[in-house]
């Protein structure tokens, strides 16, 4: 194995606003400086790039000494928010802008997907397209006709190929236009967030043809994707950046708690005001939090300790019968489990009075698995059912994993799957040689 | 692990790069996008239509009739002697070949910005199917050129054919380098500053007032002699006075106005390739 991307105090530059007035005079200013052989004088003040505070400056560093290297083979996928660079990265690795100061190296061919279907004419039919697409990616016309039927096999739009793309459905256009990049033979891939399209047996058949691509061919795959499952399942390691630094690189499962835990807000209690707390008629919701066992708030939990879900609601009607429930998601959007009230005094279709209720849960520790976990609390009637109050993911909190050995992993730091992680007991036996 | 020797990448990204590197290889790499995107030009142009490709005749042969009506008969300018719609058409056909380069070469990067901001392939590319895609229009005039010649031949009228028209193919890589230069030095500038857009429209045509489409230069250096040389000094005067020369015998060039022209035409092409390289690669953050 070899480094296949080598990127050294890589930045680059942005200027805000608008260009065009007062850029002849900053040209020219820039010029001069540059005979003098002095630095530009419109990239030295610039700062780190927040797009949420308003800045000092118009020139902006939208990456700003980014160094890294990446082995060939591996599937390395890319995090941060909105603005954090990510796309740049990509852009200048892809050669389509380039660097403002700094250098990266690669080896080997490129194929860059920054958009599927780039070049697509609408006039031209959907073969005509396939072999301008491929050729726009860097594909030589007898390596696309060798691959063609392949190509068009995948898409699934064979019936199609002989009639103008702008007949297609964009589904058609996007499976077309995806088939044709899949099949390029590069020793490097870059992809970006090309896979939110399409439907979701589509979606699957992407991801598992990059998964062939890293695993099975030893190309390079650089990810980017706000899609945290397919990350998870397509790349060992990640980067995080974040207002064009990079934060960290690492694998990815640590990646992605970290994201989570400093790039995405987690709201661990939830207060509303009466005129806008969630509910109906009958009951409205007041406040929603995870406590831990002292009940302090807390926003990070211990995988291996328990967790408190609280909730206080008004009853506003005398003689109605229902009982309050938490619904859980991770955050991939998976649901993990609806939980109600059976068993307490005012469990199940319990006949209440108006007034003031709170409800709370125990969930043990050793559960959930790391990640988030976001919490919709909900007042409901379960016979007939029906819905009183709920607000969706309103709560929500980390579960970490301090690695100390003795939570469900062991001594295992990789990656673990699963949406929960329960500690069970096992048995095992030496039964002779 | 084994350390690669430094020296092994196959592409370096730097912010600076070699001006006057074309990346030939590259280019020679993906020549099947050359061809991919001058037939993509071709059919593009007349899919869903009823003429098709005849509408490339449809436009030099309305333009000359109206010149030889407007230009021959109202304005009664001298053709040197040759037949009126002859004279025309070998200017208007040169001409639109140099005028067509010019005006979709300086437009390639804000036309295909979107092309450009997605995917890496050189660049130089686009501008050089567009003078490939012309050459195809172009010989579609050439062919109505030549048809008429045959016809005015049979009618007996006076012109002569001669050994000059060999330097045709020369004539023609000089009208499209120098097409391609000024358009490439334009799109490099459209980039930034879209103003040139608007002076490339009008720009065009004045300039070939300034050049002898509708007129023949010895006109000028009869009538205006103080002012000839604005007409003179015009690189596509001397191609289309010799283009004129070599088909239909007449026509004001010698071969120091010519080597003049070709100095001049190597010049804005060297020129334009700089531009070029220099906003190629950082023109998308601008446009």
């Amino acid at each position: 194995m070899s480094v296949v991307i080598k990127v050294e105090n890589l930045s680059k530059a942005y200027q805000l606003g608008d260009i065009g007035t007062g850029t002849i005079s900053r040209d020219l200013e820039r010029f001069w400086a540059k005979m003098r052989g002095k630095e530009d004088p419109f990239l030295k003040i610039g700062e780190v790039n927040d797009r949420a505070v308003k800045g000092e400056s118009d020139v902006v560093w939208s990456l700003k000494d980014i160094n890294f290297e990446i082995q060939q083979g591996d599937a390395v996928g890319i995090i941060g928010r909105n603005g954090a660079g990510k796309s740049t990265l990509l852009k200048i690795l892809s050669r389509v802008t380039a660097p403002t100061t700094g250098s990266a190296k690669l080896k080997g061919r490129i194929a860059s997907l920054l958009e599927v279907g780039t070049g697509f004419h609408p006039e031209l039919s959907g073969r005509e397209n396939i072999y301008l697409n491929g050729a726009i990616l860097g594909m030589r016309k007898a390596e696309i006709k060798r691959k063609f039927d392949e190509i068009v096999d995948f898409s699934g739009v064979e019936r199609y190929v002989d009639t103008p793309v702008k007949r297609y459905s964009s589904g058609m256009y996007v499976r077309l236009a995806f088939a044709v990049a899949a099949h390029l033979e590069s020793e490097i891939m870059i992809v970006d967030e090309v896979l939110a399209v399409g439907d979701a047996e589509f979606q699957k058949k992407c991801l598992g043809k990059m998964g062939d691509v890293s695993k099975g061919e030893g190309r390079t795959v650089l990810f980017v994707s706000h899609n945290l499952t397919a990350i998870t399942r397509l790349c060992s390691s990640s980067m995080l950046l974040r207002n064009g630094l990079l934060i960290d690189h690492d694998a990815t499962h640590k990646i992605i708690t970290n994201y989570l835990s400093t790039d995405e807000v987690s709201t661990s209690f939830m207060q509303w005001e009466i005129g806008n707390a969630p509910g109906n008629g009958v009951a409205r919701i007041l406040s929603a939090g995870v406590f831990d066992e002292s009940y302090e708030v807390y926003e990070y939990i211990d995988i291996r300790k328990p967790v408190i879900i609280k909730m206080e609601y008004d009853v506003l009607v005398d003689d109605v019968k229902l009982t309050h429930a938490f619904v859980f998601y991770n955050e991939h959007g998976i649901r993990l489990f609806d939980s109600h009230d059976v068993n307490s005094a005012w469990s199940s279709n319990s006949v209440r009075k108006k007034g003031r209720y709170t409800a709370e849960m125990l969930i043990p520790g050793n559960f959930f698995s790391e990640g988030k976990v976001k919490i919709s609390p909900a007042v409901i009637t379960s016979d007939p059912f029906e819905l009183h109050a709920y607000a969706e993911d309103s709560i929500s909190f980390l579960v970490k994993d301090s690695m100390d050995g003795d939570s469900a992993r062991g001594e295992y730091a990789g990656s673990y799957g699963g949406v929960i992680r329960p500690l069970f007991n096992w048995k095992a036996d030496f039964t002779g040689r | 692990m084994i350390e690669a020797p430094p020296d092994k990448w196959d592409i370096e990204l730097t912010a600076e790069n070699n001006l006057l590197d074309l990346k030939l290889k590259d280019v020679w790499h993906y020549r099947d996008l050359l061809v991919l995107l001058v037939r993509r030009d071709f059919v593009s142009f007349y899919k869903q239509t009823i003429l098709g490709p005849l509408w490339f005749f449809i436009q030099p042969l309305f333009t000359t009739i109206i010149y030889t009506f407007v230009f021959g008969s109202l304005a009664n300018i001298s053709t040197d002697g040759l037949p009126q719609p002859l004279f025309y058409l070998a200017g208007i056909t040169a001409w639109n070949y140099f005028a067509d380069c010019l005006t979709k070469t300086s437009s390639v990067f804000t036309a295909n910005a979107g092309l450009f901001g997605k995917v890496y392939f050189p660049r130089l590319i686009v501008p050089l199917s567009i003078v490939v895609s012309n050459l195809i229009r172009f010989g579609v005039q050439m062919a109505l050129f030549v048809l008429m010649m045959i016809i005015y031949w049979v009618k007996g009228a006076s012109f002569h054919p001669n050994a000059y028209l060999l330097l045709f193919p020369f004539l023609l890589i000089l009208m499209a380098m120098l097409g391609l230069g000024l358009g490439m030095i334009i799109s490099a500038m459209t980039t930034k500053y879209r103003d040139l857009t608007f002076l490339i429209t009008f720009g065009i045509q004045l300039m070939m007032y300034l050049t002898t489409v509708i007129y023949p230069l010895s006109t000028v250096k009869q009538k205006y002699p103080h002012y000839q040389w604005m007409v003179e000094y015009n690189p596509m005067t001397s191609i289309i006075e010799a283009f004129r020369y070599g088909f239909l015998g007449q026509g004001t060039f010698t071969m120091l106005s010519l080597a003049i022209t070709t100095i001049i035409t190597i010049v804005i092409m060297l020129l334009g390739i700089i531009v070029f390289n220099r906003v190629e690669r950082n023109f998308i953050d601008t446009v």
